[in-house]
């Protein structure tokens, strides 16, 4: 079971390094936007810092949507999707392996840089610290639920415009959450409860997203 | 054994065929033949459990492919007129890709064998993108070199392969007949298989 999950994660890896070009952009999009707010409010340090959270986590749901239409469509354009769903093994961890890799390639990064870009809204080093450790936990659960938007609109055309429509409403508590986990250390009141509940959205995302992808790429794949 | 009976296909609102069936034994292979539009594709993902038929059943060793799904598809290999290959990755890459993801062991050596009997010798190292329509379609046939599931179900094997390629690939379907394998196989050209018994079945 690990093995197969492994597989995917690898073969996605080595397929993304090919092809740098999609995780650079994404990242740079997210740079981009988020020190866009910066320049355009001006230095008003008290009005950023209350903006920080939101502005963060807004791009990085953007960002992570940027790269979820090629989720799925690389692989039914060339026939390996065939291929995974035909392999001895269930479809369902096929998909978590794909999930992981998504997450690797779009999540990590944005975690990674965010405290940089915190730095531009002048949070705090706590503040900095659950900014990452929210985005970081939040993240794969956005890769989950956007593989159920990617397969379900796997092969139809303007699918990206659609997938953002049912994607979008459905990343709202991951980021009420992650924005409020920051918002809370702010204030003093402590992060701690929202990043728990983050967590919990990721495990579940996680455990339930790839059997709901799999089964909407089966109906594409009819 | 393969058996299929009382097939029936549903394609949008045409039905494409009904009350198609046959039994097919190991060492036998079914050409599958009919005009564009016929629905051998349609049959064929039925046949690999893709498709669900409108009514009828495909059994598999006397089970119902349905109810033993992972068991079927450990002793199928089908190769689709997509080529399934990356193109970013190399020949060997895709190769060993392709056997790890459908949990099969090939050894690099096997694989490098495989290229080379393909004739894609001193190209292992090339990214697929800047290989040809046909050698893409020897790499996805390197695949099969190899493969010794017993039933291969195979969509127009033979397109854009060269003359030279399209007697090798013969040689490699009757070998599996010879070994006791199954194999389905739609194509145009009729192409004569050295071994094994041949079965038609046509779509009209």
């Amino acid at each position: 079971m690990l093995k197969i999950i492994l597989a995917v994660v690898g073969r996605d890896l080595k397929l993304a390094m090919r092809r740098q070009a999609d995780i650079v952009s994404a990242l740079f999009f997210f740079v981009i936007v988020v020190s866009l707010f910066p320049l355009g409010i001006g230095p008003e340090v008290d009005l950023l810092r209350k903006l920080a959270p939101g502005v963060l986590w807004v791009a990085a749901l953007l960002a992570t949507m940027l790269s979820l239409p090629r989720l799925f469509a690389d692989d039914h354009r060339d026939g390996t999707l065939e291929q995974l769903a035909l392999a001895p093994h269930p479809l369902g961890l096929a998909v978590t392996g794909k999930v992981i890799a998504h997450w690797l390639v779009s999540g990590l990064p944005l975690a990674l840089i965010a405290p940089v870009l915190g730095i531009q809204f002048d949070l705090s080093t706590d503040a900095l610290l659950v900014l990452t450790g929210a985005i970081l936990l939040g993240t794969p659960a956005l890769s989950g639920i956007g593989a159920i938007g990617a397969a379900l609109t796997l092969g139809l055309r303007g699918g990206g415009v659609l997938l953002s429509l049912l994607v979008l409403p459905l990343y709202i508590p991951v980021l009420i959450f992650g924005a409020g986990a920051v918002d809370a250390t702010v204030s003093g009141l402590g992060g701690e409860g929202h990043l728990s509940l983050l967590a919990a959205m990721t495990f579940a995302s996680l455990g339930f997203a790839p059997w709901a992808s799999a089964a909407a790429l089966k109906i594409a794949l009819e | 054994m393969l058996e299929a009976d009382n097939l029936e296909c549903v394609r949008g609102e045409r039905r494409l065929f009904a009350g198609v069936g046959f039994k097919l034994s190991p060492g036998e292979l079914l050409y599958l033949q009919g005009r564009n539009g016929a629905g051998k594709t349609s049959l064929l993902r039925m046949l690999i459990g893709l498709l669900p038929p409108e009514s009828g059943e495909i059994r598999w060793q006397g089970q119902s492919i349905r109810k033993s799904d992972d068991e079927f598809r450990a002793d199928l290999c089908y190769l689709g007129h997509l080529n399934a290959i990356k193109e970013e990755l190399t020949p060997l890459e895709n190769l060993l890709a392709a056997a790890r993801l459908a949990d099969e062991t090939l050894s690099e050596d096997d694989a490098l064998d495989a290229l080379e009997q393909v004739g894609l010798a001193g190209r292992e190292d090339l990214a697929c993108k800047y290989l040809s329509q046909g050698q893409k379609r020897r790499v996805a046939l390197a695949r099969l070199v190899k493969e010794r599931r017993p039933l291969w179900v195979l969509d127009e094997p033979f397109v854009a392969l060269d003359v030279a390629a399209v007697d090798w690939f013969a040689g490699i379907i009757s070998g599996h007949l010879q070994r006791g394998g199954l194999a389905v196989m739609t194509t145009h050209q009729l192409v004569a298989i050295p071994a094994g018994t041949v079965r038609e079945l046509r779509l009209s």
